[in-house]
Formats: C-alpha cells, sequence, structure tokens
C-alpha cells in the first residue's frame, strides 16, 4: 500500500531525511517512531504531497507521490502536527469544507459528517468557533477531517497529543477499528501506544532508518532473552552497611575496585549455573553489587542462582526478572543510554599551572 | 472549476464572518462619499456661475464629475488593495491550514485563482458602493452611463492587476503587516512611475512610465476601451498569478 523508496530530505544545512526505504501492507497499522527532530514530520509530509523529496521516491495507494501527486492527495487523509483548522469557522463547517476539498458532496457527505462527529467525539461542538476550541477538541476535530472522506490511506501525525487519557483510549479504539480497510501511518513518541495499536514500528533516528519489524518481533527480541537482576552482598555485612547513605562509586568493568566482594569469583561462579548466558556487572557498590544475568526464555534460571549465591556464602539481597521493554530497544537502537551505569569522571587532577603550558598552544 | 468555487465562496466567507469586509466597505463608502458630495457641488456652483455669466462654455458631467472621481477610485484603491490580500496566504502559512489545502486533490492553480477571484469580488462590492453615489446623478442629470461602465471596467481591470501582485506577494511570507506593507509599496510605486515621464523625456522615462498603472487608465475613464491597455492589464494580471503559482511551488521546495 505504501513503499518508500530511498526517500531523502534536505533543508539548506541540515539532511532531515537520508535515503529512508520501508513497505506497508494493506491494512497494517504502522508505529512511526523517533525522538524529536528525527524526520518523522518531514517524512509524512513528503508522503502526503506537501514537500517534494529531494531525492528518492514513494508509492502511496498505488500511485506515485511525484508523478500522480492528485491521485494520492485523493487517498490520503492527513492530520498533521498541528491541526490545520480555520478558527473563524464552526466545526460542521469545517467538515463541509475539508469534505468538499476531498470532492466529497451532497447526502454523501452530509452522511459522513455526522458519522465523523460521533466517532471523533466532537458531536458537542459541532456549532462552536474553532478557534474557541481547547487543544484536544483541535486535534480531534483534525483528526475527524483527516477520516472524512474514507481514504485507502491514513497519515496521522501524533495523533494523541494534547488528549486527555480517556480520549487517547478511545482514538486508539478508533485508529484499531479503521485499520483493516485503511492502512494507517501514525507517528508517535509514546512507545506503549505502538505496543498497543500497531503491527509494525519504523524507527527513525536524525533522518537514517534504524529498525522497521513488526511489533511481535520486536517484542520477541525484547523478550526472546530473560534478564534477571541480583543484588549480591557478602554475608552479613552487607545488609548493615545498607542502612549507610549509599555512596557512589562505581567504575568500568575493568577498573578492579577495592571491595569486600570478589567480583571477579561471583561472575565465575554464577557463569556456571547451567542455563545463563551472560552476566553484566550493572553497578558496584560498597558492600553489594547488582548484576544483571541473561538466559534464554523460560530457561527457569532463578531458582539455581538463587542457591549458587547462598551455597557460596552471599546474602542475596534481591532477585528479580528483568525485563527488556520496547522502549529500551527504542533508546538502544535511537543511541539513548539507558539503564547502563553512569560512569562517575575521576576527581578531576589538579590544573596545571599556565606557565608549563606550551607557548603557542 | 468546482474547486475555485469552493476555494472562492470559502474565501468570500471568511472575508464577511470577520469585520474586515465591513470595515472596509464602510470606510471606502464613507471617503469616496465625501469626494463624491465635494466634487458634485463644485461642479453645481461651476455651472451656476457660468450660467450666471451668460456665457456658452460647455459643461459636462461625465468629463467634470465622473472622470476625475473614477481617478480618485483608483487612488484609494491604492490604500485599500494591500489590505485585501494581505492575508490570502500569509495566514494560511502562520497558521499551518496551508497544509490541508496543499494535500488535498486539489491543484495549485485552482487555490490561486479562487482567492485571487475573491479578492476582487470584495473589492467589487466595494466598487458597487461608489455606483450608489452615480446612481444620483442618474436621478438628476443625464450623464451618458457607457462612459461609467467601461471607467468601471477599466477600475476592475487594474485592481486585478494589483490584487494579483498583493496575491503573489501574500505567498511569500507568514506575517499579514510585512505582506501588507510591502503590497502598499509596490502599489505605490507602480503608480508613481507615470510621473516620471512629466518631467523627464528620457527613453527609460519613458519606459517606465508604460509600466505604471497608472498610465493605463486615462482611456478607461474617458469611456475608451483601449485594447492596448486592456492588454497591459491582463498582462499584470497574469503575471501576478504566475508569479504566485511560481512562489506556492516553492514554497514546498523551501518550506
Ligand atoms: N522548514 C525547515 N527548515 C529547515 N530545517 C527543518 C525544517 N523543518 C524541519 N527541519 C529540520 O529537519 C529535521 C527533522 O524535523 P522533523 O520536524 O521532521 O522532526 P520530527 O521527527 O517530526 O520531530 P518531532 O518529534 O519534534 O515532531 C530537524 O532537524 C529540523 O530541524
Ligand atoms: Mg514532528
Amino acid at each position: 500500500m505504501i513503499t518508500v523508496n530511498a526517500l531523502t530530505r534536505r533543508y539548506s544545512h541540515t539532511v532531515a531525511v537520508d535515503q529512508i526505504s520501508f513497505t506497508v501492507e494493506k491494512g497494517q497499522i504502522v508505529g512511526f517512531l523517533g525522538p524529536n527532530g528525527a524526520g518523522k514530520t518531514t517524512t509524512m509530509r513528503m508522503l502526503t504531497c506537501f514537500l517534494p523529496p529531494t531525492s528518492g521516491t514513494a508509492q502511496v495507494a498505488g500511485y506515485d507521490i511525484l508523478e500522480q501527486s492528485l491521485q494520492v492527495r485523493k487517498r490520503i487523509g492527513y492530520l498533521p502536527e498541528t491541526p490545520p483548522l480555520y478558527t473563524d469557522m464552526e466545526t460542521a463547517e469545517y467538515l463541509r469544507f475539508a469534505g468538499r476539498l476531498k470532492g466529497m458532496s451532497g447526502q454523501e457527505l452530509d452522511r459522513r459528517i455526522e458519522y465523523v462527529l460521533g466517532r471523533c467525539s466532537v458531536a458537542d461542538v459541532r456549532n462552536k468557533l474553532l478557534g474557541k476550541l481547547s487543544k484536544g477538541y483541535r486535534q480531534r476535530v483534525g483528526l475527524a477531517a483527516a477520516i472524512l472522506h474514507n481514504p485507502d490511506v491514513l497519515i496521522l501525525d501524533e495523533p494523541t497529543a494534547g488528549l486527555d487519557p480517556k480520549q487517547i483510549n478511545e482514538t486508539r479504539d478508533l485508529i484499531k477499528d479503521l485499520a483493516g480497510e485503511h492502512t494507517i501511518i501514525l507517528s508517535t513518541h509514546i512507545l506503549p501506544e505502538v505496543e498497543q495499536t500497531c503491527q509494525q514500528v519504523v524507527i527513525i533516528n536524525k533522518g537514517k532508518l534504524v529498525a522497521t519489524d513488526s511489533v511481535a518481533n520486536l517484542q520477541s527480541r525484547a523478550r526472546g532473552v530473560e534478564t534477571t537482576i541480583l543484588e549480591i552482598a557478602p554475608a552479613g555485612g552487607g545488609l548493615l552497611d545498607d542502612r549507610m547513605p549509599p555512596v557512589p562509586r562505581i567504575s568500568g568493568p575493568g577498573k578492579p575496585q577495592t571491595s569486600v566482594l570478589d567480583i571477579d569469583r561471583i561472575q565465575r561462579t554464577l557463569t556456571q549455573v547451567p542455563g545463563v548466558s551472560r552476566i553484566l556487572l550493572r553497578e558496584q557498590r560498597d558492600n553489594s553489587a547488582i548484576f544483571e544475568t541473561e538466559s534464554p526464555r523460560g530457561a527457569l534460571v532463578r531458582g539455581d542462582l538463587a542457591r549458587a549465591v547462598i551455597a557460596a556464602g552471599w546474602d542475596l539481597n534481591e532477585l528479580r526478572p528483568g525485563a527488556m521493554s520496547l522502549e529500551e530497544i527504542f533508546l538502544r537502537l535511537t543511541g539513548g543510554d539507558v539503564a547502563q551505569p553512569q560512569l562517575v569522571p575521576p576527581p578531576a587532577a589538579p590544573e596545571e599551572p599556565e606557565a608549563h603550558q606550551e607557548p603557542n598552544a | 472549476m468546482k474547486n475555485i468555487w469552493i476555494i472562492f465562496s470559502k474565501e468570500m466567507k471568511s472575508y464577511f464572518a470577520s469585520p474586515i469586509a465591513w470595515l472596509l466597505l464602510t470606510l471606502f463608502a464613507v471617503v469616496f462619499g465625501y469626494f463624491f458630495w465635494t466634487a458634485l457641488e463644485f461642479f453645481t456652483t461651476m455651472s451656476m456661475e457660468i450660467q450666471m455669466s451668460g456665457q456658452a462654455y460647455p459643461i459636462n458631467v461625465n468629463e467634470q464629475v465622473i472622470r476625475p472621481l473614477l481617478g480618485n477610485v483608483s487612488v484609494l484603491g491604492l490604500f485599500f488593495i494591500p489590505l485585501i490580500t494581505m492575508r490570502l496566504f500569509a495566514e494560511e502559512k502562520r497558521t499551518g491550514t496551508i497544509e490541508l489545502l496543499a494535500t488535498s486533490p486539489v491543484r495549485d492553480v485552482e487555490i490561486i485563482l479562487g482567492k485571487w477571484l475573491a479578492a476582487l469580488g470584495l473589492y467589487a462590492c466595494m466598487l458597487f458602493f461608489t455606483a450608489i453615489n452615480f446612481a444620483f446623478l442618474f436621478h438628476y442629470g443625464k450623464p451618458d452611463w457607457k462612459p461609467l461602465l467601461v471607467g468601471y471596467l477599466g477600475l476592475l481591470l487594474q485592481a486585478g492587476g494589483l490584487l494579483a501582485l498583493g496575491t503573489f506577494i501574500s505567498t511569500l511570507t507568514r506575517n499579514q503587516i510585512i505582506a501588507g506593507a510591502a503590497t502598499f509599496a509596490v502599489c505605490l510605486l507602480l503608480f508613481v512611475f507615470a510621473w516620471v515621464s512629466g518631467f523627464n523625456s528620457a527613453t527609460w522615462a519613458t519606459v517606465l512610465a508604460y509600466f505604471s498603472v497608472a498610465t493605463h487608465d486615462e482611456s478607461f475613464a474617458r469611456g475608451v476601451l483601449d485594447l492596448k491597455d486592456s492588454i497591459y492589464y491582463l498582462s499584470v494580471i497574469f503575471l501576478g498569478l504566475f508569479f504566485t503559482a511560481r512562489s506556492m511551488e516553492a514554497l514546498r521546495w523551501r518550506s
């Protein structure tokens, strides 16, 4: 239904969208994910024929966005980032205008207006000036206008931005209902939204495509590996010191740390537990250390891990499953720092006296 | 064609839904009314004096009242045209509604024509108010109505050209005030170009004067439908709308 082919958009200095390609099957809902400034809006503007690409092209609803722009525009419903409302029009009047622009008229238009007024819960403001509506209502009127002509493809730029929780749910349900006969691309920052509504995810970052996969695949990638978080302390002693305010003294894995705990020995012990494939030291405190182990899904390693720790004579302060959420995947893919131990910079060395600097430095 | 109508009626509605149109109409009517009645008074005193002196001096309502008044209307238009066109595209760009228009299955040229025709429509409404004043002349005197009609056609053509330029300028910015001020400056220049030929007879002055919109309205005001002058105005309209179309295309490339 949508085929994007090396789509590129350059502004004077920045490359907003860089060689993006992906396809969307008919009836699918695609979540378009990316941090601020990733190029989501720019991509959507190109797909809706608002902006021409610098290079590359795309087919939407079977037509080329460059060569058959009018055909494409007939078949898309677009909700821009800011709903394009005329503040001096009333809701119903605006929908009528939008419908006529899309080529609708007569009874069919009347019927569809009534339908979307109800569907997007804006019937109560039908005779209100759009300029006087609240942000959430504007968003919903914008959505109503986008679905008015029952388009094959819906392109929604952050459709739930500014809505209250109840409306967010209703809008998600509406979007889910619309899928099937419609193909939908929606952009969002809200990850649970993608998990709940979308079948496919396209993740972009700084204009580049980072990943495109089905939500199910990404989730199983997230859950195929089970992680377990353990906090281990030396017998007895660790607990006593826990009452003291925690002093963050953390180091990278390579840096040996003087501690009551023998980190290497713990790692060796835990690796021997059947099923554990990888061990990570996540955090080292004065008298305890937090480890993360990875094991195949369903390997049931927790009991063995606990027994191994106790048998070696340590205390097990905490043992819990650590799930890798879609959020973590997203942040990892887009280069955000997730739950990785923050390295505390070593105390700054005393400044070299000025005289020691090279004269022409 | 249908799309032009959709855009046209939307623009007309938004002119008349806001106070803009009513304000412009009232101001225009009041100012022109003042011109009209002072001109008429001048004319009646003049003709009375001429009658008393017993001279057979030809007096003519068309020449002495209507013609200068039509000239006044065209100068008045100079002030009103920027106010009519400044919002056409600038406002759509500022509020983002241009995204609705540009992603609807409507051709750019239909959007442009719809908007320009609406601007022309509002200007025609303003001219209509001036025409009411002239109706008094027909009641009291016997002016020739054909030159008057030609005069109005000239005004409409002249305004059409300036409105097209204003529409073009409105696509260049998202700030209405800037669009309005720039349009006023351009309209003013196109008017005063005519003056250079008055004190300079060099070729460049003649050429410059030729490009002035004020050089081409005399034939219309005299009631003569001049082909060359009509072509001049039609070309200005065409060029203005053509630039608007180019600019809308560039808008997509830039924005
Ligand atoms: N008109 C413009 N001129 C110049 N650069 C622009 C323009 N519009 C967007 N950009 C740049 O293009 C990049 C992508 O912007 P875009 O609006 O597509 O991001 P986005 O993914 O929609 O972000 P957000 O989540 O904040 O909505 C940004 O770096 C932005 O600064
Ligand atoms: Mg955006």
